[in-house]
């Protein structure tokens, strides 16, 4: 075990007792890939700021006491979870708790033909070898120790197959409530989205709070998109201000496959959104947006990474974030056109409002380019409110904090406006508006 | 209306107004003309209130307030409106949303309930009918992408819906073809009424052939240099400016 294993050996110790209750245990593969990423796991530590990617974004909140793995069973109020949907959503809806799928608060009548909608616990019940083959798939090599712990956990969380040609006309959200087993646990969930050639669908993420308490959410999404698939995918984080939540969203695209997502942060201690993308044939197009929302002292930090394998892909980012009080957030955008990848169509774009004179930004692009017919472009501004829009707001009658947070919301909606869900994008919008109240926009004393 | 007695103002520590006398009564148009530098902009931002100009003597009153002490969101709910000589673009404001926070903050100021949606929409519809323009307007983000044109006419616009007790028109006319200039000049010609007064400020005697001014004043070296009827500003047009620089007895004399 190398150094890094120090800070993991209480979640080894939990995995090895876990691992024989575990879903399809005794399914040779998924043994294998499960003692695989343990392996990783105890090689790789969980990471700190000395590796690269993780340059900006102190995990000691995290590793300084170890978070327990939470089991079936902990129950989670059926109020919260009304309380907590979204208004005017038509949807079919899969609850979790602390990562495990709850069937009698989830929604699944009627679902048509060629639409699978599961629990992956169940599924890997009862179709362990196929299920086992699809996992991991996505996910190409492991980046950090996070990642490894979820892949070493695999267990529950939700599996979404789309048979070939099938339109889902309407969306699927999951909803992972994290705490309910009460303070001090960890939840592991893995989701797996198979589109099939031709098929289209939407998938909305969400990962809530049920108490403001120290908490770890651990979650890891495959996409495996087959050719000509379109995906939207929506992710947001509702985490408590002291709630912690690594995620990572890793897709593959086979030739014409279209890949929508969306990341938007409202709130937690410590978030950290990993987007991994791999545009494997041609023809693929990816848009990765983001909205992250930074005050008090939360810690936003989003790691893209496009890697375009094949010619004729595009791909587009737009990151926004507004920062405040003594909120820090980290960007990096990675962009890889691999040799052979000609006619590689890329724009990246990050911009950060600072309202607040302790509030801080890293924001780190990064290409890398081995074809020499491609078309990258990136860009990142960071900024303060525009002062001459504040005058003219104030000149027609609005006081200074309206106008500030009129230009405020104003910023943070343009990434909002391209939700196409109306019933998600009006709940994002209230949510950011509430967000961004008077107090949060005000002016530090300088 | 308002009384400007023995403005001086600087701007990082340079004199831009240098002892600026006007006064302007009810229900009457005043134009400021002078030569680029002259401190035209100066005085029509100071009335404003916009930051970055300090006032180092003399006194503004407005309906008998000491206008400047208050802040630029008090003095256009009392009623000052400044069209702006370059008009901001706001991306993700849209001008509706504007118009109805502006309007309510004034109506809210004066001690009258908030305008319901509907009257709200009635109150738009008859104004952007003035100004020639389209409802589809209302719901793009203010100014932004919009022509020279387009956005001069949207002052106009907002002008009419806050109803102002005095309108400062800082160039308005500058960078308008004919047609949107006799579209703004009617919008403004609309709105004259005996108690709404119009400030001017412009650099030619264009406008002035659609907006008729009461008086024609000529601002030099940061103060009034000559004052008179509408013929002052052709006068001007065929003169230029350069007496005003180059004679400084005419300036004396005026």
């Amino acid at each position: 075990m190398s150094q890094g294993a120090a800070n993991v050996a209480a979640y080894v110790a939990a995995q090895r007792e876990q691992a024989p209750a575990l879903p399809a245990f005794g399914t040779p593969s998924l043994d294998a890939s499960r003692a695989q990423a343990l392996e990783s796991l105890c090689q790789l530590g969980l990471p700190s700021q000395r590796d690269e990617d993780w340059k900006y974004t102190s995990t000691r909140a995290i590793t300084r006491a170890a978070f327990t793995p939470a089991v079936a069973g902990a129950p989670c109020p059926g109020e919260f979870v009304s309380q907590t949907t979204i208004d005017g959503l038509d949807a079919w809806r899969l609850v979790f708790a602390d990562g495990f799928w709850q069937p009698e608060l989830s929604l699944l009548d009627d679902l048509p033909k060629g639409v699978q909608i599961s629990g992956l616990g169940q599924s890997l019940g009862s179709e362990p070898q196929r299920i086992a083959a699809l996992l991991g798939s996505a996910l190409g090599q492991t980046p950090h120790g996070f990642i490894a712990m979820n892949s070493a956990f695999i267990g529950d969380g939700a599996l979404i197959e789309i048979a070939p040609d099938t339109r889902v006309d309407k969306p699927i959200e999951l909803l992972f409530i994290s705490g309910c087993s009460g303070e001090g646990f960890l939840s592991l969930p893995r989701n797996l989205v198979v589109m099939g050639a031709g098929s289209q669908a939407t998938v909305i993420e969400r990962h809530v709070s049920l108490a403001d308490e120290r908490l770890l959410s651990n979650s890891v999404s495959e996409l495996i998109l087959a050719d000509n698939a379109s995906l939207n995918y929506q992710g947001v984080q509702q985490v408590a201000p002291r709630g912690f939540h690594v995620g990572g969203m890793f897709a593959r695209l086979g030739r014409s496959a279209r890949l929508q997502a969306t990341t938007v942060t409202m709130s937690g201690a410590l978030v950290r959104n990993d987007a991994l993308v791999n545009l494997d044939d041609e023809g693929g197009f990816a848009s990765l947006d983001g909205l992250y929302l930074a005050f008090g002292r939360s810690h936003v930090d989003n790691h893209t990474h496009i890697t375009h394998n094949a010619p004729h892909c595009v791909s587009r980012e737009h990151y926004k974030g507004v920062l405040g009080d003594r909120g820090h957030a980290v960007f990096h955008g990675r962009i890889v056109v691999q040799p052979g990848a000609q006619k590689t169509d890329s724009v990246q774009n990050n911009q950060n409002l600072l309202l607040s004179a302790d509030a801080e930004i890293d924001t780190k692009p990064q290409l890398e380019i081995y074809a020499d017919d491609v078309k990258c472009a990136h860009g990142a501004t960071v900024g303060q409110l525009d002062e001459t829009a504040v005058f003219y707001l104030m000149s027609r009658g609005i006081d200074r904090q309206a106008a500030r947070r009129m230009l405020t919301q104003a910023f943070a909606a343009d990434v909002l406006n391209r939700i196409e869900l109306p019933a998600l994008r009006s709940y994002l919008e209230a949510q950011a508006v509430q967000r961004l109240s008077p107090e949060q926009v005000r002016e530090s004393e300088s | 209306m308002l009384k400007i007695s023995k403005l001086t103002v600087t701007v990082d520590g340079k004199t831009i107004l240098n002892g600026l006398d006007l006064e302007v009564g009810p229900g009457e148009v005043h134009a400021i003309m002078g030569p680029n530098g002259s401190g035209k902009s100066t005085l029509a931002n100071v009335i404003a209130g916009r930051e970055g100009y300090q006032v180092t003597g003399g006194s503004v009153s407005f309906l008998g307030q000491d206008l400047l002490s208050l802040a630029p969101e008090k003095r256009a709910r009392e009623g000052v409106f400044l069209a702006f000589q370059y008009p901001v673009e706001i991306p993700g404001v849209a001008n509706v949303y504007l118009l109805k926070e502006a309007v309510n903050a004034t109506r809210q100021h004066r001690g009258e309930e908030k305008l319901d949606a509907m009257d709200f929409l009635k109150l738009v519809r008859e104004k952007l009918k003035l100004l020639q323009m389209k409802e589809e307007f209302l719901y793009r983000s203010v100014n932004e992408g919009f022509s020279g044109g387009e956005k001069k006419r949207n002052e106009i616009f907002q002008m009419a819906m806050l109803e102002p007790r005095l309108a400062v028109l800082d160039e308005t006319d500058s960078g308008l073809d004919i047609d949107a200039l006799k579209v703004v000049a009617g919008g403004v010609n609309a709105l004259r009424s005996p108690d709404r007064s119009v400030i001017l400020v412009t650099h030619y005697q264009r406008l002035l052939d659609y907006i008729v001014p009461d008086r024609v004043h000529v601002l030099a070296g940061g103060r009034i240099v000559r004052s008179g009827d509408k013929r002052l500003a052709l006068e001007l047009e065929a003169q230029g400016y350069g007496w005003v620089e180059s004679d400084p007895s005419a300036v004396s004399a005026a």
